[in-house]
């Protein structure tokens, strides 16, 4: 097969980090933060890196949106077995306002302009859990989707996927091209090693910027403000059901 | 260990004996020597055996040219400078950044993957009860390159600098000693020696599969009869009359990844004639032996204290045929090879325990600030704050070590093996410290395996002893500064043979002697070295480095050639020589943070001005207690006591009950 795959890739705030809220309150503390590839695009490399290893692929192009240190981002992708990257580079005002919307935008500005025959992103990322940018993607590019995917295999020309829905699996068939969104269990990542890192150096990554594109990465939404999650209150105990209906008629919730 | 002798200065010693109690009208004459008139025991001693008439005029062809060439092998080192009482900063101001932008950006990316295999992969309690790396660890760790970091990019390693090394290493530091052993026992020792002494076709026949793992290497140096005195082994090669081959017959002991390494450094006596005197002499020579030669096996795995994961195992040879195209190195220069293999990977250690220390120290930390007894948390009560504070200055200090030494070998510094040694002596004791500091604040938890700290007290063990136990470092640090400074003396004495022509270095000599000795600076200075901020530490360091000058020559003057027996001595010398060495690593690396206005700049300058105080009082202590009297006394009573239990077999004072 012939097909190009674009897997998307974020640069977000590392999971295991305890997130601070900035005193301003117009965002999070992202200086000097440890950043990494969100879990949910890993799963997306590894998936098109498969695809890849067992020839239903021809190239993986691995994308990101933001400034410099995304570079990092699209490293990792590409020690894991991507082939080349682009970096869309966003930077500033602009990228604090970056959102799906934007990102779907250039994306499938980047999938036309590179003919791909797949899109796989993650299923949403760990920072903003929008879960909008595949299928946002999808749409501008009147494509089919199969979100939440679980697993993916190419059959002839079509994509069957399984996906992970509320009530269970649904499997479906779609055609190509089409986007995908990578849920928990699609994979496990592989660990990119050390040789692999120095093999990673070699390989290209471009640098592009929305306008080159025809995108307007101008944003349609303000942010007001970000707080903390509330303290834990303390709770209560009661003794009866009726002392419960009681307190919480009290407190105005009945 | 070879011992080089130090010289002794019989000059100055002598002409500082053949006295001319009278000042004379010559002396007048030599100007800035007039100054220095107070009486002082020095002064007026030079002063006199300048005007020594026997000694003027003897060497007139002497120049002051010549003489500045001679006195003027200066070496940059700043430990060789500190025992002349020398101030030398340009290995150590300012704190070395090696790594160019790649370098950085590359070495970042490493991080991450070696992190997450540690965090994830690996588990240190599973490999400590095995006493063996899981097998899916080891076949991740070679797929990640762990056991080629250093070996270059064209024969299949990821051919890492020093420093970027040492980043990777502090994390399996942090993780799991067993497994840091057997990647150090591989890589740092094992096969460092065809990375440092092999030719090119050694090196492309061996390296590929050492990068990748296939071969484990080990370094076969100890033998049961042959520890510290390494010179003393007796494992031989004999060459064979056709000199195509040496056949090798021998054991050794305590080798980590004898049991599991396919190719093996061993050194061995070779006979040799010595050229000039035409005798046979048996020399040591380094052999790249491989287990497929034949003839070479192992025992079983020992059982060990800590690092139970990493094998260790006697290695036996019996007529291995090596062919001559295995000699590391040149014949008979073995010993050398050994000495630059450990000297080499030292670095390596107090980057790797620095990781540990940073794990451990998380843990208290993580218990202190969520135990409550008393009604507060722990950390509030002063015993807890007094321990947790020095943990971090230990780190501290082992950090910056660390990444001196290897920033200044990336550097391309030849002479660093006092620093290196004096890292692996601090790292090995501030590690074994700090681990048991936080089992004792975690208390009772501390001492169970399920916390996975005591497990790091048994592995951190043995870093005190192997690849240089420090009592033989310490003596190795103390013997080469005397050494030096001798050479020192060495040229001045030679200096004294043409006063004349050498008036003025003599006459600075005589001031700065005589200065220290009243107490005034000697007008060395740290100021516009040091950040500014940290102006009273640098002073404290200055002063003390200027008394540790003098104490050096006070002592070799007293004890000349015979400093080598006065172990007591050497020891407090060379304690001196750590703190020393502590205190101008932290100075630099604080005075960086500050100019670069770090974040945590401020609690560095905490670190490093809480550390110089306390260093510059251990100091000051010691070199008081060396000029006393009653050193000599407790040394002699130390002396005796050791005699008369070892007389006894034992303790030597009778049961106070009498039975």
């Amino acid at each position: 097969m012939s097909a190009r795959v674009l897997v998307g890739v974020k640069r977000v705030i590392d999971y295991a980090v305890k997130i601070r809220v900035k005193p301003d309150r117009t965002g999070v503390v992202t200086d000097g933060v440890k950043h990494s590839m969100n879990p949910f695009c890993e799963i997306a490399v590894e998936e098109a890196v498969k695809l890849k290893e067992k020839k239903l692929v021809k190239e993986v192009v691995a994308v990101s949106c933001g400034p410099q240190q995304v570079q990092e981002t699209i490293r990792t992708a590409l020690a894991m077995g991507a082939d080349r990257g682009i970096h869309v580079e966003v930077s500033g005002k602009d990228y604090e306002t970056l959102g799906p919307l934007q990102v779907s935008k250039i994306l499938a500005a980047l999938a036309k302009k590179e003919q791909a025959d797949l899109i796989i992103l993650g299923k949403q990322a760990i920072d903003d859990d929008c879960n909008q940018t595949g299928q946002m993607t999808a749409a501008l590019l009147d494509w089919p989707q199969g979100t939440f995917a679980s697993e993916v295999n190419i059959e002839a020309d079509k994509l069957k996927v399984v996906r992970e829905i509320d009530g269970g699996l649904e499997t479906i068939k779609i055609n190509l091209p089409a986007v995908v969104t990578a849920d928990l269990r699609l994979n496990t990542p592989r660990y990119a090693t050390l040789p692999n890192i120095m093999k990673a150096k070699k390989k290209k990554i471009a640098n592009v910027k929305p306008a080159d594109l025809g995108v307007d990465v101008s944003s349609r939404l303000e942010v007001l403000k970000v707080d903390e999650p509330p303290q834990r209150q303390a709770g209560v105990k009661v003794e009866t059901v009726h002392d419960l209906v009681g307190k919480l008629k009290e407190a105005g919730r009945i | 260990m070879l011992l080089r002798k130090v010289t002794q200065s019989p000059a100055i010693c002598s002409t500082v004996f053949r006295l001319q109690p009278a000042i004379t009208g010559a002396q007048r004459q030599t100007g800035a020597v007039v100054a220095v008139q107070n009486g002082r025991f020095y002064a007026s001693q030079a002063a006199e055996a300048v005007l020594d008439k026997n000694v003027v005029g003897s060497d007139a062809t002497m120049t002051a040219e010549k003489l500045d060439k001679m006195a003027i092998v200066e070496s940059k080192s700043f430990a060789v400078n500190m025992f002349k009482g020398q101030i030398s900063t340009s290995q150590v101001f300012p704190f070395p950044s090696v790594l160019n932008e790649e370098q950085s950006q590359f070495l970042k990316e490493l991080v991450g993957p070696c992190s997450k295999f540690f965090e994830e992969v690996n588990d240190p309690m599973k490999n400590d009860a095995l006493e063996k790396v899981e097998e899916l660890t080891m076949e991740g760790l070679k797929e990640m390159g762990a056991f080629g970091l250093q070996v270059p990019a064209d024969l299949g390693g990821v051919g890492l600098t020093n420093t970027q090394y040492a980043r990777l290493v502090e994390i399996v530091g942090m993780h799991d000693l067993g497994v840091g052993i057997t990647l150090g026992a591989h890589q740092s020792i094992g096969f460092k020696g065809i990375l440092l002494f092999g030719n090119p076709q050694q090196k492309e026949k061996y390296l590929p599969k050492l990068a990748t793992g296939e071969h484990i290497a080990a370094f076969c140096l100890t033998e049961p009869a042959s520890g510290s005195d390494a010179a003393s082994i007796k494992t031989n090669a004999v060459r064979s009359p056709c000199g195509q081959y040496y056949t090798l017959n021998g054991s050794k002991i305590w080798i980590s990844n004898g049991g599991i390494a396919e190719i093996f450094t061993v050194f061995a006596k070779t006979p040799m004639k010595d050229e000039k005197t035409g005798e046979m002499k048996d020399k040591i020579t380094a052999f790249i032996v491989e287990r497929s030669f034949g003839g070479v096996t192992h025992g079983p795995p020992e059982k060990k204290m800590g690092i139970k994961a990493s094998n260790t195992a006697e290695v036996y040879f019996e007529n291995v045929r090596v062919p001559a195209e295995c000699v590391l190195g040149e014949v008979g220069g073995g010993f050398k090879v050994a000495m630059n293999i450990l000297n080499n990977g030292r670095f390596g250690m107090a980057a790797a325990l620095s990781g540990t220390m940073k794990g451990v120290i998380s843990k208290a930390v993580d218990h202190a600030a969520n135990r409550t007894q008393f009604g507060n948390k722990i950390h509030n009560y002063g015993a807890i704050q007094e321990k947790m504070a020095r943990m971090a200055m230990l780190q501290y200090v082992t950090e910056s070590m660390a990444y001196m030494v290897s920033g200044n070998m990336d550097s391309g510094a030849t002479e660093f093996q006092i620093e290196a040694a004096i890292s692996k002596i601090f790292a090995s004791e501030a590690a074994w410290l700090v681990t048991d500091e936080c089992i004792q604040i975690m208390g009772g938890m501390g001492f169970m395996k399920d916390a996975g700290v005591e497990r790091v007290l048994r592995d951190l063990r043995i870093f005190r002893i192997f690849e240089g136990t420090n009592d033989i470092l310490r003596l190795f640090v103390a013997l080469n500064g005397f050494q030096n400074a001798g050479n020192q003396l060495k040229s001045l004495q030679k200096a004294l043979k043409n006063p004349f022509g050498n008036a003025g270095m003599l006459a600075s000599e005589i001031t700065k002697r005589a200065k220290r000795k009243a107490g005034l600076g000697t007008g060395l200075t740290l100021q516009g070295t040091v950040h500014p901020e940290l102006n009273h530490s640098g002073e404290l360091t200055v002063k003390a480095i200027e008394q540790f000058g003098a104490v050096i020559e006070e002592l070799l003057l007293k004890h000349g050639k015979r400093i080598i027996d006065e172990q007591f001595v050497l020891k407090r010398v060379a304690d001196c020589a750590i703190d020393l060495y502590a205190m101008v690593v932290v100075l630099s690396r604080a005075s960086r943070s500050l100019s670069q206005a770090h974040p945590s700049a401020q609690h560095e300058k905490m670190l490093c001005e809480t550390w110089v105080t306390e260093a510059h009082e251990r100091v000051m202590q010691d070199i008081k207690f060396l000029r006393s009297g009653t050193s000599k006394q407790i040394f002699k009573n130390l002396r005796a006591i050791s005699a008369a239990v070892v007389e006894n077999g034992g303790v030597v004072s009778p049961h106070p009950l009498g039975f």
